[in-house]
């Protein structure tokens, strides 16, 4: 009984939250929302008892997705009332698109139920007297190692990944580019000048191979073109 | 077993998936709110995973839901990345945009 208003509480904020995030007017509202459904979500996963995930889902979105978003919406110097323009064109195609889904989903729910023999494929029965976090972790580091292994990769790979993807070589200093150096031509040339007159940077210094490299020209859309 | 039934938890990962789905057709400029949209079906996807795992007795589906949560989280890491270069080099986020990319 009680289970069931928790759930009915959790579960309408939880929509209602997400109805905002998608509606909001500023990102950074609509993250904060999102934050708030991830919050609930996490207390039906509770009820459901799968404490481990529910607490998973609070450290992982709540702590470093949301945040991620948080700091990329504020960090970006965006018009946000620009990019609301068509959201009135676009809400009808997505209220039909999203009521077809909703209707087929229902059909679904409506017309299926489990064999009556579905307890005996289970892969790994839940164990008894044993709490959610210790089944999971018996499970996860031995049957289910590979995918646990291949979590981890795709985490590096995610981290390595944006690291590269957003780092930016500094151009106000003078770094050693080792590709430039191994490109040089071999020939030396010897510099003999006389005694006190010093040599002239340019003649012992050997060009580049390559000219430096011209920066990508940008393109304004100001007037008219895809808009 | 679970406390309420299976139904209710499908109605509401149902809904929450949909909502998911217009937020894409709402939002067709901010990559940003489409990024969001993306974890809400995400999310949705766990939800059902977790309460098939509770209503079988099956912990499967929980260890599943962990793996998604680890792709989502990825997928949330990479693509603000790339939302972040593309502003760098563009100035905007809008969606329509990118389309100058071909030819």
């Amino acid at each position: 009984m009680i289970a069931g208003l928790a759930f009915y509480l959790f579960a309408a904020i939880l929509i209602a939250s997400a109805v905002m995030v998608v509606t909001s007017r500023n990102p950074v509202h609509s993250v904060l929302w999102l934050i708030l459904a991830f919050f609930n979500a996490a207390a039906l996963f509770l009820i459901a008892g799968a404490e481990f995930l529910a607490m998973i889902l609070v450290i992982v979105y709540v702590g470093a997705v949301a945040v991620l978003f948080l700091f990329v919406v504020m960090m970006l110097d965006v018009d946000f009332a620009q990019l609301r323009e068509g959201f009135q064109r676009y809400a009808p195609l997505g209220a039909v698109v999203g009521g077809i889904l909703f209707l087929e989903l229902l059909l679904v729910l409506g017309a299926w139920r489990f064999a009556a023999d579905a307890g005996d494929f289970r892969l790994s029965p839940t164990p008894e007297g044993v709490s959610n976090t210790e089944a999971l972790g018996r499970l996860v580091y031995t049957d289910y190692i590979y995918l646990f292994q291949a979590a981890g990769l795709i985490l590096l790979v995610a981290m390595i990944g944006a690291i590269v993807l957003t780092l930016r070589g500094k151009t106000d200093t003078r770094r050693q580019d080792i590709a430039a150096q191994i490109a040089r031509s071999t020939q030396v040339t010897m510099a003999r000048p006389e005694i006190g007159a010093g040599v002239p940077r340019e003649s012992f210094l050997r060009r580049l191979p390559t000219a430096p490299k011209e920066e990508p020209k940008r393109v304004e859309h100001q007037g008219g073109g895809h808009h | 077993m679970l406390a309420v039934g299976l139904a209710h938890y499908l109605t509401v990962g149902a809904i929450l998936s949909v909502l998911g789905v217009f937020g894409i057709f709402m939002n067709r400029k901010n990559v940003i709110v489409i990024l969001m949209s993306i974890e809400l079906i995400l999310l949705s996807v766990n939800l059902n995973l977790v309460a098939f795992s509770a209503q079988l007795g099956d912990l499967a589906g929980q260890v599943f839901a962990m793996f998604i949560l680890t792709v989502a989280a990825a997928e949330a890491a990479i693509g603000l990345a790339i939302v972040v270069i593309y502003f760098r080099n563009r100035g905007t986020i809008e969606v329509e945009d990118v389309s100058t990319l071909k030819g």
